[in-house]
């Protein structure tokens, strides 16, 4: 099971690698997961965007056989699942939204028994083992028990343990958050290079840039429910060809007393706080005429800056869902930035 | 061949991690022998009640050192979710399961052989039928462990583990026949007794130590092993039904 793939990039005529259909899981009386159907395709790396409480984790225990589906079927590798999820365990990998090695052995030990946990040799799992340490650098950090690591060495650990059998799949549940930003940064990274080495990833994120910068294709999820799957490209379609503008004023204390909406009527103005305002139009913004009317109006242009239309800009459209409030509910969740 | 690394290495790891703790190997020795000398001394008849004190004494040894592992094994990686890796692993529950206790089955074939070797320097154990000794150390182990981990799968919290192991564990001390014969039980404790394992292994032991079996010796361990698969597989039919939601 050679982690390069021939269809890399992925192939939408291909039999999916995962098949999901109308997938539900219950607990008690909320609907965790409702009704979602998706297909992951062959090096494909896939995303699922959304809020806290969406059912990511929900959706992936049910993929990787930790939970069961109330109704639903699952196919991994043509493979049907949804009987026993036994069937396709040693063609994935999974890192859960919690490190869960064992605090008590090192880093090195823990890959080793993790490589162990999937049948290879000794001296195949301590050579893939040594070669992971070193790409995810905790070489020095080796031979110290984990219970000592950083979260975000912590963080690392899990992914390589995850790693360590080379799975066709792998299952990424929210792998850069709660760590710090460099560590991040460095599994962003790597998370990219596995995908262009031919890894078929499934990702869960709540960071919309992160969803937006390294997947293939997106699926929003919002309270059980898939409201739109597409390609980064596609989703980004419909705001690509708006042009948006953020322009900042020294705040005079006062509201606004301008209608600026009446004076140029092609411009949707937007006021962000008392000093950005927000405009999007269809067509290209001129700010000439904009400046001079507010400084007619003795209001202090610090700054004109165009917006680049963003997946965020789409989520929100889609969703509803405002992406400062989503970011700001996941902080208070974790404790942690 | 798969399933074998992976039943070894979590054997090993388990070994390694809780079994091979300074303190679990002190615990493992000082528990077998304090119980040999409290009971001996306790007992004040003299060297020759060492036979008769032996198969209890060996019995509560293997009660103690192995049910209590479980909960750590078993209750406390389910808990830090370690547990979940095991549960991900391509190899089948009963193998995976089967690694769990094997530690806590060697372990407590260990510490039977604690207050053996005591004996052995204290009275004459040549009449002692050790082919019968043996595979009823083993089964005893076996059926405590089982034990351990119906216990710890039925549980989420390592200090419900112990409570609830010791709930069973002090009762077995006299329901099982360990120091004193079932018959000598009041008439409606006695139906209690049947209903343990040990009672069964117990019988084995006082039968090949002082030919005082109260059962036909194979029934004891026809009956002792349909204790153990039994209890192993309401343990997996618990594991499916509760961690894997
Ligand atoms: N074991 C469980 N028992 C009860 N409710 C659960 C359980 N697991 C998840 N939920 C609920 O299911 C919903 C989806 O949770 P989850 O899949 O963890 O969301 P996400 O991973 O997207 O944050 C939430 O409302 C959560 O409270
Ligand atoms: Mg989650």
């Amino acid at each position: 099971m050679g982690i390069q793939q021939e269809t890399h990039p992925s192939n939408p005529n291909q039999v999916p690698l995962i098949k999901v259909q109308n997938l539900t899981k219950k607990f008690a009386d909320i609907t965790a997961v409702d009704k979602i159907s998706f297909d992951v395709r062959h090096g494909e790396l896939f995303g699922f965007l959304g809020p806290n409480g969406a059912g990511k984790t929900t959706t992936i225990n049910m993929l990787i056989g930790l939970a069961r589906p109330d109704s639903g079927m699952i196919r991994v590798s043509n493979l049907e699942l949804t009987k026993n999820p036994k069937f396709a365990q040693h063609l994935i990998g999974v890192v859960p939204d919690e490190s869960n090695l064992y605090p008590e052995l090192s880093g090195f030990d823990n890959l080793s028994f993790c490589g162990a946990l999937y049948g290879l040799s000794k001296s195949e799992r301590e050579a893939r083992a040594r070669e992971l340490l070193e790409t995810f650098s905790l070489k020095d950090a080796a031979h110290r028990k984990f219970a000592g690591y950083s979260r975000g060495m912590k963080r690392k650990l899990t992914i390589a343990a995850g790693m360590i059998h080379r799975p066709q799949i792998l299952f990424l549940d929210e792998p850069t958050s709660g760590i710090d930003v460099a560590s991040a940064r460095q599994i962003r990274q790597l998370i990219a290079d596995l995908h262009h080495n031919g890894t078929t990833i499934f990702l869960t994120t709540h960071y919309i840039e992160e969803a937006e910068r390294l997947c293939d294709r997106i699926a929003f999820i919002v309270k059980g429910q898939i409201v739109r799957i597409d390609t980064v490209k596609d989703l980004l379609v419909p705001v690509q060809e708006k042009h948006r503008m953020i322009i900042s004023i020294v705040h005079s204390g006062e509201a606004l007393s301008i209608d600026l909406a009446s004076l140029f009527p092609d411009f949707k103005f937007q006021s962000l706080s008392s000093e950005e305002i927000r405009i999007e139009s269809v067509n290209p913004i001129r700010v000439g005429p904009l400046i001079k009317v507010l400084e007619d109006h003795q209001i202090e242009v610090k700054e004109a800056r165009l917006q680049r239309p963003s997946l965020e800009d789409v989520f929100v459209q889609i969703t509803g869902i405002e992406a400062d409030a989503m970011r700001k509910e996941k902080e208070r969740g974790t404790g942690n930035a | 061949m798969k399933a074998w690394i992976a039943f070894w290495n979590i054997l090993l790891k388990d070994m390694r991690a809780y079994y091979l703790k300074p303190p679990n190997i002190s615990w493992g020795l000082i528990f077998p022998i304090a119980w040999t000398g409290m009971f001996f001394i306790k007992s004040g008849s003299g060297i020759e009640s060492i036979l008769s004190l032996l198969p209890g004494v060996i019995s509560i040894s293997i009660l103690f050192g192995t049910t209590s592992m479980l909960a750590v094994t078993v209750t406390f990686e389910k808990k830090n979710r370690s547990f979940e890796r095991l549960l991900l692993a391509p190899i089948p529950l009963e193998v995976l399961m089967l690694a769990k206790t094997a530690g806590a089955i060697l372990f407590g074939v260990v510490n039977a052989f604690v207050p053996v070797i005591l004996a052995l320097f204290l009275t004459d154990l040549s009449q002692v039928n050790w082919m019968a000794v043996f595979p009823a150390v083993v089964m005893i182990a076996i059926a405590s462990a089982f034990l351990g981990l119906f216990i710890a799968v039925s549980v989420s919290e390592v200090f419900e583990a112990q409570t609830f192991s010791n709930f069973f564990r002090f009762p077995m001390i006299f329901l099982c026949g360990l120091f004193f014969p079932i018959k000598s039980l009041p008439i409606f404790l006695r139906p209690l007794s049947y209903v343990f394992p040990l009672t069964y292994g117990v019988d084995i032991l006082h039968g090949a130590i002082n030919n005082q079996n109260s059962m036909p010796i194979s029934l004891d361990f026809l009956i002792i092993t349909t204790f153990c698969a039994g209890l192993f597989t309401i343990s997996l039919r618990n594991i499916h039904r509760k961690w894997i939601t």
